[in-house]
């Protein structure tokens, strides 16, 4: 039925025209497309069955990084920051991938959040270097070379961010679709085949996981020029959890779900965090087991079910209608 | 570094590996059993910590003597094992044994997250400071330094004890040897008739008891603050990760080994206190991926 393809559609025009119709939502919307952006990342290494709690190191070494190159040159340039905080993500990615890809499961997971720990330390305790708890101020960049003013720059942010998640989103697909991509989904049914086969599972994990790197330093460098301040609290645990929950939260099998995930966890918690401050974390616990034990495909599979039920018998495959979401 | 500074560190690192080695005890014989990492054990043991401090001060604040504080830590410790253990494993980990262990991980990091709000709410964020235990047991003089009795020998004592208890309840009971047989294979034991779903619940009951114990016990020495239970599940999966998943004397040896580590640290380079623990799990794991104890696994097809 069409209808599934046409609601997301509509959808991604919803988000790029609220800030038309409200401004003041444009900020919240660029910080979600951010996160979306690092829980890409997640779902990349989702798909090969690992989960990382630590992520939110990329995010922070990207961040960071944005920071210093706006200290360094004057302000800095967008673009510059961008891809200086990508490589760099991605290169932190390479060396502490190469370390954690011989690892699986609880190992996986707990070894990565040892390495955000040290990071998270690290940007505390070297108060020269990194400002410590106080963190760095990211001045406003330039674009291209052009000085903008803050409304100007906060729509071309915002716009960009919206462009670049729907290639990323774009890409990830294809990449998860690409026989790299198949060979990280053998890694999460049956990894000694795979290696039968003739084929190393660690390279295979180590591409993924670098990808996945980059995918949360790109989202890093959004969120630091977004807010104008990078603090240790990028590369905490909680932040890293934030990005695992938001991945189940919108479906942690789709590409879409990420960007659906980030969208809806940021929205609710604009505007309920308020009345339910002292409880937050216990809500976001409690929603979690209920995704987990009751609806184990997260928003994008209740979307699914739905239209599946609306179009009756032979509905498209959850494929189909990830790429429809595209 | 002088003698006293140098005696000085290893009497702060054994009476902290004896706290740690509490609770990760408890996290690796849970692991060995359900095949689970428990996230919220370091929920038990910030609960422990609590549900002590804030009992104790209100025997002691009625007159009673500083010396119950010892039966009251076990009671926390078996109350919180039973009732919350106990409550998580039959009404939560019973329906996720047969999913993922990405999907087990977050369940356990879900529960770990209720948790450190439901301490918030009981609570509150002031610190609490209850250290009776502490001073009714006065000081005692080694090497010209002049230390706590009770962090130089009752906590490493207890700790050994555990590990003693923990042995022999292992290898000479029938519980005991019922939870072996089901950390060997889970399916011949099954067939055999042992009933697995008594021995997790068993298992998991005694890990969180040891957790809330190690927290109980900490209580005397330090302020018990929000967040405490965050670091110590991280801490303690550093010293079961470092010895070997499922591996009892080898968690208290790691336990020692991270202990002194950090207690070193603290006198030669504080800046790196924290990271210490981690430094030396990232070391072992490049050279020993299976922990310093631990066993390489075949792998199944």
């Amino acid at each position: 039925m069409a209808l599934r393809k046409i609601i997301p559609v509509l959808l991604v025009a919803l988000v790029a025209a609220l800030p038309l119709l409200a401004p003041f939502t444009q900020v919240m919307l660029t910080l979600a497309l951010a996160k979306g952006l690092a829980v890409l990342g997640i779902i990349v290494l989702l798909h090969a069955g690992q989960v990382s709690f630590g992520h939110a190191l990329f995010f922070a070494v990207a961040a960071y990084t944005a920071a210093f190159v706006g200290k360094s040159f004057a302000g800095g340039e967008l673009v510059a920051m961008m891809v200086a905080g990508t490589l760099v993500a991605a290169v932190t990615g390479l060396f502490v991938g190469l370390f954690v890809v011989r690892y699986r499961h609880i190992f996986f997971g707990m070894l990565n959040l040892a390495f955000s720990m040290i990071f998270f330390s690290f940007l505390e305790k070297f108060y020269h270097i990194t400002g410590g708890s106080d963190g760095l101020q990211v001045l406003r960049p330039s674009v291209l070379g052009i000085e903008m003013e803050r409304t100007g720059f906060e729509m071309l942010l915002f716009y960009g961010s919206l462009v670049i998640c729907l290639a990323a989103g774009w890409a990830t697909w294809a990449f998860l679709r690409s026989p790299i991509g198949n060979m990280m989904q053998t890694i999460k049914t049956n990894e000694i085949r795979l290696e039968y086969l003739g084929v190393s599972a660690r390279a295979t994990l180590l591409a993924g996981y670098v990808v996945s790197a980059a995918l949360c330093g790109l989202g890093g460098v959004l969120m630091a020029v977004a807010q104008g301040i990078v603090t240790p609290e990028y590369a905490w645990w909680i932040r890293s959890g934030e990005f695992v929950f938001i991945a189940i939260l919108g479906g942690a099998n789709s590409v879409a779900g990420a960007f659906v995930g980030s969208l809806v966890y940021e929205i609710v918690r604009t505007y309920a965090a308020a009345f339910a401050a002292d409880v937050w974390q216990m809500v976001l616990g409690v929603f979690l087991l209920a995704i987990i034990l009751f609806a184990s495909d997260g928003l994008v599979g209740m979307y699914n079910a739905l239209m599946d039920r609306l179009g009756g018998k032979g509905g498209m495959r959850t494929d189909d209608a990830r790429e429809a979401a595209e | 570094m002088n003698t006293q500074l140098f005696a000085l560190a290893i009497f702060d690192g054994v009476a902290y590996a004896a706290l740690v080695f509490l609770v990760a005890v408890g996290l690796t014989l849970i692991f060995g059993v359900l095949q689970i990492l428990n996230v919220a054990h370091g929920s038990f043991y910030a609960i422990g910590a609590y549900a002590t401090a804030s009992l104790g001060g209100m025997v002691f604040a009625a007159g009673f003597s500083p010396y119950l504080a010892f039966p009251l830590m076990l009671i926390v410790a078996v109350l919180v094992g039973i009732a919350l253990g106990g409550l998580i494993e039959q009404f939560l980990l019973k329906r996720i044994y047969v999913k993922e262990g990405a999907l087990q991980l977050l369940v356990t990091f879900a529960v770990f997250m209720i948790l450190e709000d439901v301490q918030r709410l009981v609570w509150g964020v002031q610190p609490y400071f209850e250290s009776s235990a502490l001073q009714a047991l006065g000081n005692i003089k080694v090497l010209g330094i002049t230390y706590t009795v009770y962090q130089l020998i009752v906590l490493p004592c207890i700790a050994l004890a555990v590990l003693i208890c923990l042995r022999l309840f292992l290898r000479r009971t029938l519980s005991g040897k019922l939870i072996l047989a089901v950390t060997e294979d889970r399916e011949a034991a099954t067939s055999i008739g042992i009933d697995a779903d008594r021995v997790y619940l068993l298992t998991f009951i005694v890990g969180a008891a040891l957790a809330a114990f190690g927290g109980a016990l900490a209580s005397a020495t330090t302020s018990v603050v929000p967040g405490m239970g965050a670091d110590m599940i991280v801490l303690s999966f550093a010293v079961v990760a470092t010895a070997g998943l499922g591996q009892i004397e080898g968690a208290a040896l790691t336990a020692l080994l991270i202990g002194l580590g950090r207690s070193f640290a603290v006198y030669l380079m504080p800046e790196l206190q924290v990271l210490v623990p981690y430094l030396i799990m990232l070391l072992v794991l490049l050279v020993r991926p299976q922990g310093l104890f631990g066993i390489a696994q075949a792998r199944k097809i």
